[in-house]
């Protein structure tokens, strides 16, 4: 490439020095939790630049993780939508059976070079949980995890193997006893023990420079998909779905693509019910800007500012807000974003399961659930790659609830 | 009607060694009727200042209390005009020193150029908005300082000397020094005594522009009286919100409370 055409070339360098998305992100925390975030943001500045951290941190990836995870060819699946070609980027077989992994690792390797000895968490579905309590496990550091009571009950394998690796499980009773609030209490942990704890949060949401140090610890599988997908089919994909709940998968997926600009890319949320019917988890399609948890981003809000109720089939999708870099992208308009409903993703279930042998998580299911409309309007040279985030053994619970 | 900036400067002129007491209030709670004769009430008992909570529904730097007492003002329907016009109704009735406080969020929501429009019309002197540190003035202050309303920052006793010294240029009214690490309650004296008295040094050494006032954490005039030796004032909000929890709606709980507050100023003699 010559220097015009370079020059030319869309270059996305985002966030700026005050952690801002455009007009999204920031740091809108408590002033306690200020010196704690300053800290956390000029150690990984320097961790990311240190031979030695990525070493450990790509070393643990290959042994205990699992890394490079596949890109499978889905023939049954292509075959039956009879239209452009469908490679899964498959996250399930990471350790843990999620992509979360990547971040807790990453993550757990700061606090340790940061002297932190103990560690919390917020979970929803459990997969961030159990990623962060494997972490401390591997590395003998205390952990806890909050977790609302209601995700407890649908989500109790999950806690069971939290437990089972040492970590704590606190049970959330406030306000919607799901993800909001179970972060919320985190926070309130984070306030009070600040000087010896360190908080892993498990999506690119929180203030800065969480959103940013997150994606840096998921790019990893867009960077592999990349590789994989050349190697494959010696070009770029024409299409890159993920799902976005908080988002961490999806902004793994397509942050090395960004500039990239001829390829399509697609997040889609939890539409729930319905996007109209009230009980939704589609922030970036229902929302408007506010700030959550430490930054400003599209949220679920009433007319007064108050925080709505997410509703999803998933639970680690009902979360009523969502990254700022996705705010930022939707309304840049790099990346379009689309809700599929709980019916849709329970079909997406069956089908992928009966055609692939891959039973999806939940949250999966619902980028799945998109080829429906995606599909018939691909061409037989198209190249789909879907980010299948997690397996579904979680889920089974639910799934079978639902069949 | 004072101009509101003088409100705030009169209240920390006028005690001399006497300390400032603040009060937290969430509004709406425990009803809506109620806020403005509390707060009458507690002036004639003592009260100098009033931080008028604005209640949201994830108050993340707040415990069990004031999560709850929001919680009932959300749902029996408080908004953000209602506090509006409740602030205008004590207009009519004190000249008392009156902050909102609240989460930015829904003063986002309502617009933050018509928030402060409002706010100051109503008869607002200050803000407190505690998930906006000094890094995101931006978002607000002009608005604010436009509108004659004083901001006041937060520090806590992790809080570097710059940043103190930062809170204090940005302040307009005073400092509000958080005595804890941790979230909104009260506590066991020692707990605070312990972290409060090396904070306070640093405090003096740096906020030397305004006056501080010391939150979090009291529930009694001992309490008081100990943490805020080295402040211009003190703050009590979880003490007083239990309190008319345990009262509410008992004949006579009014008085009940205001003893409380006379209490918290003047001790139980």
């Amino acid at each position: 490439m010559n220097s015009t055409e370079e020059k030319v070339k869309m270059k996305y360098n985002y966030p700026n020095k005050r952690g801002y998305f455009g007009k999204f992100g920031g740091k809108f925390v408590p002033e306690v939790l200020i010196p704690a975030i300053q800290e956390l943001e000029k150690e990984f500045l320097i961790a990311k630049e240190d031979p030695e951290f990525i070493r450990q941190y790509e070393s643990l990836l290959d042994e205990y993780v699992g890394r490079p995870t596949k890109l499978t060819f889905a023939n049954r699946l292509t075959e039956y939508y009879g239209k452009g070609k469908i490679y899964l980027k498959r996250e399930d077989l990471c350790h843990t059976g999620a992509h979360k992994i990547n971040n807790a690792i990453g993550q757990l390797l700061l606090a340790r070079r940061m002297g932190k000895k103990r560690i919390i968490a917020e979970t929803g579905a459990g997969q961030h949980g159990v990623a962060t309590a494997t972490a401390c496990a591997k590395f003998g550091l205390k952990c806890v995890v909050y977790m609302g009571e209601e995700d407890m009950v649908r989500q109790k394998l999950n806690v069971d193997r939290m437990r089972l690796m040492g970590a704590e499980v606190r049970s959330v009773t406030s306000g919607s006893r799901t993800l909001k609030d179970a972060t919320n209490e985190a926070i309130r942990d984070w306030v009070t023990n600040v000087e010896d704890t360190f908080y892993i949060i498990g999506s690119v949401v929180g203030p800065h420079p969480y959103p940013m140090m997150t994606r840096e610890f998921h790019r990893v599988i867009g960077d592999e998909t990349k590789r994989q997908i050349l190697d494959a089919e010696g070009r770029l994909p024409d299409y890159l779905i993920a799902c976005v709940g908080g988002g961490s998968n999806a902004i793994g997926m397509f942050y090395p693509f960004i500039d990239d600009e001829d390829v399509k890319i697609i997040g889609v949320e939890a539409a729930g019910v319905g996007v109209n019917t009230g009980q939704t988890a589609a922030t970036l399609t229902k929302g408007s800007p506010g700030i959550l948890h430490g930054s400003l981003s599209y949220l679920l809000q009433t007319d007064e500012g108050q925080i709505e109720l997410a509703h999803s089939i998933s639970a680690g999708l009902d979360y009523p807000g969502v990254g700022p870099e996705h705010s930022f992208l939707r309304d840049i308009n790099r990346v379009s974003y689309y809700a599929v409903t709980d019916n849709e993703a329970m079909n997406a279930v069956k089908l992928l399961s009966e055609k692939e042998g891959i039973i999806p998580a939940l949250e999966t299911a619902h980028a799945f659930a998109w080829l429906e409309k995606l599909m018939p309007e691909t061409d037989k040279e198209d190249i789909i790659i879907l980010n299948c985030s997690g397996r579904g053994d979680k889920d089974m619970k639910t799934i079978s609830e639902n069949l | 009607m004072i101009e509101a900036k003088n409100r705030l400067e009169n209240v920390f002129e006028k005690t001399g060694n006497e300390k400032v007491m603040s009060l937290f209030l969430t509004a709406g709670y425990p009803d809506l009727d109620s806020t403005v004769d509390l707060i009458v009430e507690f002036e004639k008992n003592g009260a100098d200042m009033i931080e008028l909570g604005m209640p949201f529904s994830d108050p993340l730097a707040d415990g069990p209390t004031i999560q709850y007492s929001s919680d009932i003002a959300i749902s029996a329907g408080i908004t953000m005009n209602r506090i509006f016009d409740m602030v205008r109704e004590v207009r009519k009735r004190s000249d008392i020193p009156l902050i909102l406080m609240g989460y930015m969020n829904p003063v986002l929501r309502y617009g933050v150029d018509q928030f402060c429009e409002q706010a100051a019309d109503s008869g607002v002197d200050g803000l407190i908005i505690p998930d906006i540190p000094v890094e995101e003035a931006e978002i607000i202050e002009n608005s604010a300082k436009a509108n004659g309303l004083g901001m006041i920052y937060l520090i806590a006793p992790n809080t570097t000397d710059e940043r103190m010294k930062l809170a204090d240029e940005k302040s307009d009214g005073f400092v509000y020094c958080v005595s804890v690490t941790g979230v909104t309650g009260a506590r066991t004296g020692e707990e605070v005594q312990n972290s409060v008295d090396r904070f306070m040094t640093r405090v003096n050494e740096n906020v030397t522009k305004n006056p501080v006032m010391v939150g979090f954490g009291i529930k009694s005039h001992e309490d008081a009286m100990s943490i805020a030796s080295n402040a211009d004032g003190f703050i009590v909000g979880s003490a007083l919100i239990d309190t008319i929890k345990e009262k509410y709606p008992e004949k006579g709980w009014i008085e009940h409370v205001s003893a409380f507050v006379h209490s918290l100023k003047f001790g139980n003699n």
